[in-house]
């Protein structure tokens, strides 16, 4: 009963982000083998340990296959055909903004993150990748006051090699998956950011992932240190320009929490989905996991999936330290011929531990979206409580929505509570909405927001706002 | 009386109005005209069509017109969206209100307050604005407050469903309120708050359709007019007794009136 046209015309609603900066980069040969490897740590002026560390992480990979139980279906990705650094070329040392090409500040400005003086984002510290490498941080002097890091991790390298030898793979292994032990072998940059013990950060911490190159994979790595009774939330946005090609995006993120600290750790990815026949688009394979180390640390995921072709990303959280907490709060919204294929895993270990998995997955157009989630209750997590609940909304019949809960408890003495439900948005609703002067798109988004208003609200405020929006937008006349 | 109202124009004109669901004919061949100030109900059995009458009018996509035309202020609407008509002044009080969880009401309301607001250009309201809007409409109900912040509709009670329908007629302001069995489901009280909202908020520039089974409600609001519908026609109309005689004789009494046409 809905019209078509409108359908159709909305749907290639043109992806805002989708434009390429056309600046000069440096970018090495195509292909992967020691050498590579070695050429990027050389690159990157990195100590021995760092380049033994992705050494060993490429014999392993070498070993791997890639997995495939998720199900999801995808053109084989030729690793011997993909550029592993990509850098756009500027002066050798910046030592402040002014120096940066301003084809990059003005590409930030243009994706809404100003980074100069005079435009930065006024309570929010940023972190610019683009491509393999990070641009800028701003705020950093007034960071530093509070004893905060807040760096690119190839600086982090150079200026905090301790920091970084003691806890690089200790929340995420290099052997620990195959795209995980890719990225551990040929990551080029990410943020890396310490909180010293007692400190509150002072103000939210970003960073921007920008992918620009087309034949280019992006790899970076995100390490978040919180010293005891520390507490930081951080936010992590991604966009890509239209290929019709696929890019790989291969991430890790490692957050280590201590004796009553927290990280929140917000995501809101917009990474280019392909168009409407299902060309081009981000392939988005991404380990994030935390480790609750300390007593009563708190570990806390949010994340706002709506862009790439295919998604593959479970935030984790692994529950040492007695009355740790975990949670994972989650909207997945897929149209087209997007997959998703996102959840968490939350690893109870210590005892006392206690977990929050509320996922949202919204299915439109003929994507398909699942939910995968673990709960392990380990020997001794005694007294250790979880709660799911996973609801999936379909938009149109031709979507699909799939929920797999995986539960195993070793102990006795704890309790899994796990919920699911499933629903259409009906034309009884949206007719009810309509007949008080709500425009049909309107409509529709009003009950996608209102069933992801739960996740929404564990949102940073700009955060929160900004993902009302982008849903609509990648909503908008899919319903049918 | 009654020949003064008509001196102005009709707000609603439906005129052998024949329409179909999965090529099933529901109505066949409904005229009907609603001038300002006048107040109509329609009864009849279940099945006859007096629902699928206002929903073609309020613009349900699930049905579609094979006669006749709906005029509203002079203008053919048969092809408007339902956001359009509800926009320009048509309101559909539902017999079942559809609950939408995790949409606050008063969002809710709102957004479909402004919607009509802006088609009248009036400015449109924000949050603050809007509550003190909303509170003054809850004394019409008499809600309490905390009804707002629920989720439209969902766990709301009988009563309190219709009376949130009656909440947002008062918001809207329309030209016209067709009134799908807003009494029942509701206890003797509740059906009197109802009412008196419902008086409340016309006037003599607003046409009224109730559609309803039982005469409790027209005792509370005196009809104009009554028509009886049957088998998706209108066999008879009459005045405000004709409810009361259909109460006494029941609709068997009607189906003669069928064998006479």
């Amino acid at each position: 009963m809905v019209n078509e046209n409108l359908v159709k015309d909305v749907v290639k609603e043109p992806y805002k982000y989708g434009f390429v900066t056309d600046i000069e980069t440096e970018k090495i040969e195509k292909g992967l083998n020691e050498d590579i490897i070695r050429l990027i740590s050389q690159k990157k002026e990195e100590p021995k340990f760092l380049l033994d560390f992705r050494l060993k992480a490429f014999k392993k990979w070498q070993k791997m296959k890639e997995p495939d139980w998720s199900g999801l279906g995808y053109k084989k990705i030729d690793y011997q055909d993909i550029i592993y650094y990509s850098a756009p070329k500027q002066k050798e040392k910046i030592s402040s903004l002014d120096e940066v090409d301003p084809k990059l500040l003005e590409t930030f400005d243009k994706l809404g993150i100003p980074l100069t003086e005079q435009k930065k984002l006024t309570n929010v510290a940023v972190d610019a990748v683009f491509d393999s490498v990070s641009i800028a941080t701003t705020f950093r002097e007034e960071l530093a006051e509070h004893g905060v890091i807040f760096c690119s991790i190839s600086e982090a390298v150079k200026n905090h090699a301790d920091l970084i030898e003691k806890y690089l793979g200790t929340v995420v292994p290099a052997s620990d998956n195959y795209f995980a032990a890719l990225n551990s072998a040929v990551f080029s940059d990410g943020s890396f950011v310490y909180i010293p013990k007692g400190v509150s950060c002072p103000m939210d911490l970003s960073s921007y992932f920008r992918i620009n190159s087309g034949d280019s994979g992006q790899f970076e790595r995100t390490l978040i240190i919180a010293e005891e009774s520390s507490s930081v939330s951080y936010l992590e946005g991604c966009t890509a320009p239209m290929f019709d090609t696929n890019t790989l995006h291969a991430a890790v993120v490692e957050l280590v929490a201590l004796d009553d600290a927290s990280i929140k750790y917000s995501t809101v990815q917009n990474w280019y989905a392909g168009d409407e026949e299902g060309i081009g688009g981000i392939f988005n394979f991404v380990t994030k996991r935390g480790k609750c180390l300390g007593k009563r640390s708190k570990i806390s995921w949010s994340q706002v999936e709506t862009g790439s072709a295919i998604t593959w990303k479970y935030p984790s959280c692994l529950l040492l330290g007695e009355e740790s907490v975990g949670e994972f709060y989650s909207v997945a919204l897929t149209n087209n011929l997007q997959q998703a294929d996102t959840g968490t895993k939350m690893i109870h270990i210590g005892p006392k531990t206690k977990s929050t998995i509320v996922s949202k997955g919204i299915s439109a157009g003929n994507s398909k979206n699942s939910y995968r989630g673990l709960v392990k209750m380990g020997t001794k997590a005694k007294g250790s409580r979880n709660y799911s609940q996973c609801d999936s909304m379909l938009i149109g019949d031709q979507a699909s929505a799939n929920t797999f809960p995986y539960i195993k408890s070793q102990q006795p003495n704890s309790e899994i509570e796990h919920e699911a439900s499933t629903c259409r948005i009906s034309e009884d609703q949206l007719f009810y909405l309509q007949s008080r002067g709500i425009e049909f798109e309107e409509a529709v988004s009003m009950m996608v927001s209102g069933f992801c208003r739960d996740v929404f609200n564990q949102l940073p405020m700009e955060f929160a706002a900004e993902a009302d929006k982008l849903l609509a937008l990648k909503l908008e006349g899919s319903v049918g | 009386m009654q020949s003064k109202m008509k001196e102005s124009d009709p707000i609603l004109e439906v005129e052998n109005l024949s329409a179909s669901t999965d090529n099933l004919p529901i109505l066949k061949g409904v005229s009907l005209t609603v001038y300002p100030g006048e107040i109509h109900a329609i009864m009849g059995r279940n099945g006859c069509g007096k629902s699928t009458l206002s929903k073609i009018i309020a613009g349900h996509p699930s049905y579609s017109i094979t006669n006749g035309d709906i005029k509203f202020l002079g203008e053919n609407i048969n092809s408007l969206e339902p956001e359009e008509r509800a926009q320009s002044g048509i309101f559909l009080g539902f017999q079942y209100p559809i609950e939408i969880p995790g949409v606050s009401n008063l969002e809710f309301l709102r957004v479909s307050t402004n919607a009509r607001r802006k088609f009248l250009n009036k400015e449109e309201l924000d949050t603050f604005d809007f509550e003190e809007l909303v509170k003054e409409k809850l004394e019409i109900v008499k809600m309490d407050h905390a009804f707002l912040s629920r989720s439209v509709n969902q766990g709301f009670s009988g009563g309190e469903k219709k009376r949130n329908e009656i909440l947002q007629m008062a918001l809207l302001e329309p030209k016209i309120a067709i009134l799908d069995e807003t009494d029942s489901g509701l206890d003797i009280d509740a059906l009197r708050i109802v009412a008196s909202g419902i008086k409340k908020i016309s006037n003599t520039q607003t046409g009224i359709i109730l559609i309803t089974h039982y005469q409790r409600l027209l005792d509370e609001i005196k009809p104009n007019y009554v028509h009886v519908m049957s088998d998706g026609q209108i066999i008879k109309t009459g005045e405000s007794d004709l409810a009361l005689e259909l109460e006494e004789k029941g609709y068997e009494w009607t189906d003669n009136f069928i064998k006479e046409t």
